[in-house]
């Protein structure tokens, strides 16, 4: 089957990240290059923290959706040639964060409970349940939230 | 990852020697999974042992892809006397004074050592460098705390702490230990400066902090030369529980 570029793409912005499932891989930002060859499909990506629990399943979760749809075989390299930071997440990626509870990269200065909206939120504690993300409380609506750190 | 560029002669004593420290540290500070002080220690100590961990592992990949050997091979089939990591690595857990005295002087040794590092000339550590310091920056700023909050407690926080510092800080500028090969290493670029010249780095910052906290300050290295090499029991101990499912099933995968 043919495949262009933005096909690849396509189908990757149907890759969840298997930590934060609301997103996509796309949404994530995690993916630096698509390349199409006539044998093969390359997609390098960038680890959100480099001792990401979770890239080995997004690398084969990649390789078996690119696979199964365009029938040659997939190549999916880590890289670090630009480091992910968290501003590489979507517009798009940052309101399904919201509308799932977890507050989207931000200064702590600038920092909203995700339920309210509300400025009056403190953080608990820089670590949270997984390496990607801290712990908050929203003091408007005394619910306690996480939020993804902002690198 | 493929290491594209020639490696540079000692590349792979500065590897690691870093590798070996967040391995190391990463395996110790685990050991507070399930028994921190508080819950949301007991969750930020496993998450900095995973991020120390990830560390590690990217930089035993770099490493085996300028010798050819298998990363798990590295980090886990040495006998305890070929490891590589500082000294003051080797005390032991100790209480949560004990870590937060260790972390705090290996963290900021760490920072000094990653900014020396920063620009380096090989591409591919250049570009992991830039990744770590950006999660390191968060675990300076946890230990930061903790520091300062132990410091100022009036009672028994600050004895342990205090007597923490002093028991680590014969040892804490191990982490600088010279290496064999840093005369070419600084030559091609690599790492900007030698270590002896990191150190006093450290030491001013360590300073800055230390002093207004009235906390005891790392006296020198007395024998510098042998800061990576002479492990005691404690670190034998670690070593038997983290390469125990190696030894027991060197083809187990998890």
């Amino acid at each position: 089957m043919g495949a262009s570029e933005a096909d690849v793409r396509a189908v990757l912005a149907t890759v969840p990240d298997p930590e934060i499932p609301v997103l996509s891989v796309v949404d994530l930002g995690i993916v630096h290059r698509v390349a199409v060859r006539p044998d093969r499909i390359d997609v390098a990506i960038l680890p959100t923290f480099v001792g990401c629990p979770a890239l080995d399943v997004i690398r084969a979760t990649i390789a078996e959706r690119l696979e199964e749809r365009f029938g040659r075989d997939v190549r999916v390299e880590t890289t670090f040639e630009v480091p992910w930071t968290s501003d590489r997440i979507t517009a798009s990626g940052r309101k399904a964060l919201r509308e799932a509870g977890i507050a989207p990269p931000a200064d702590p200065s600038d920092m909203h409970c995700p339920f309210c909206d509300s400025a009056n939120v403190v953080m608990d504690s820089a670590f949270g349940p997984t390496q990607c993300r801290s712990l908050f409380y929203c003091r408007g609506c005394r619910q306690p939230f996480e939020a993804l750190k902002s690198v | 990852m493929i290491a594209t560029a020639p490696p540079v002669a000692g590349l792979d004593e500065l590897l690691l020697a870093m590798a070996d420290d967040e391995f190391v540290i990463g395996f110790s500070d685990s050991e507070w999974t399930g028994i921190a002080p508080m819950l949301e220690e007991d969750v930020a100590m496993s998450s900095l042992s995973q991020d120390e961990l990830g560390h590690a592992a990217a930089l035993y990949a770099l490493l085996g892809g300028v010798t050819g050997q298998d990363p798990d091979a590295i980090a886990y089939d040495r006998e305890p006397g070929a490891y590589r990591h500082a000294r003051l690595l080797d005390q032991g857990r100790g209480d949560w004074a004990m870590t937060i005295a260790r972390r705090y002087l290996y963290e900021t040794a760490d920072s000094v050592r990653l900014e020396a590092l920063a620009d380096t000339s090989w591409q591919p550590l250049a570009d992991l460098v830039g990744k770590l310091r950006r999660e390191e920056r968060y675990h300076l700023m946890h230990v930061g705390a903790w520091l300062e909050r132990l410091a100022s407690n009036d009672g028994e926080a600050r004895h342990r702490l205090v007597t923490a510092l002093e028991t680590l800080g014969p040892h804490a500028g191990t982490v600088f230990t010279p290496l064999e090969s840093e005369g070419p290493l600084v030559e091609a670029g690599v790492l900007a400066r030698p270590m002896a010249e990191l150190e006093k780095d450290w030491r001013t910052r360590v300073t800055d902090t230390f002093e207004p906290l009235g906390l005891p300050l790392a006296p020198a290295t007395s024998d510098p030369w042998l800061g990576r090499t002479e492990h005691g029991e404690a670190f034998r101990w670690l070593w038997g529980e983290f390469t125990s499912v190696r030894r027991s099933d060197p083809a187990a995968t998890w």
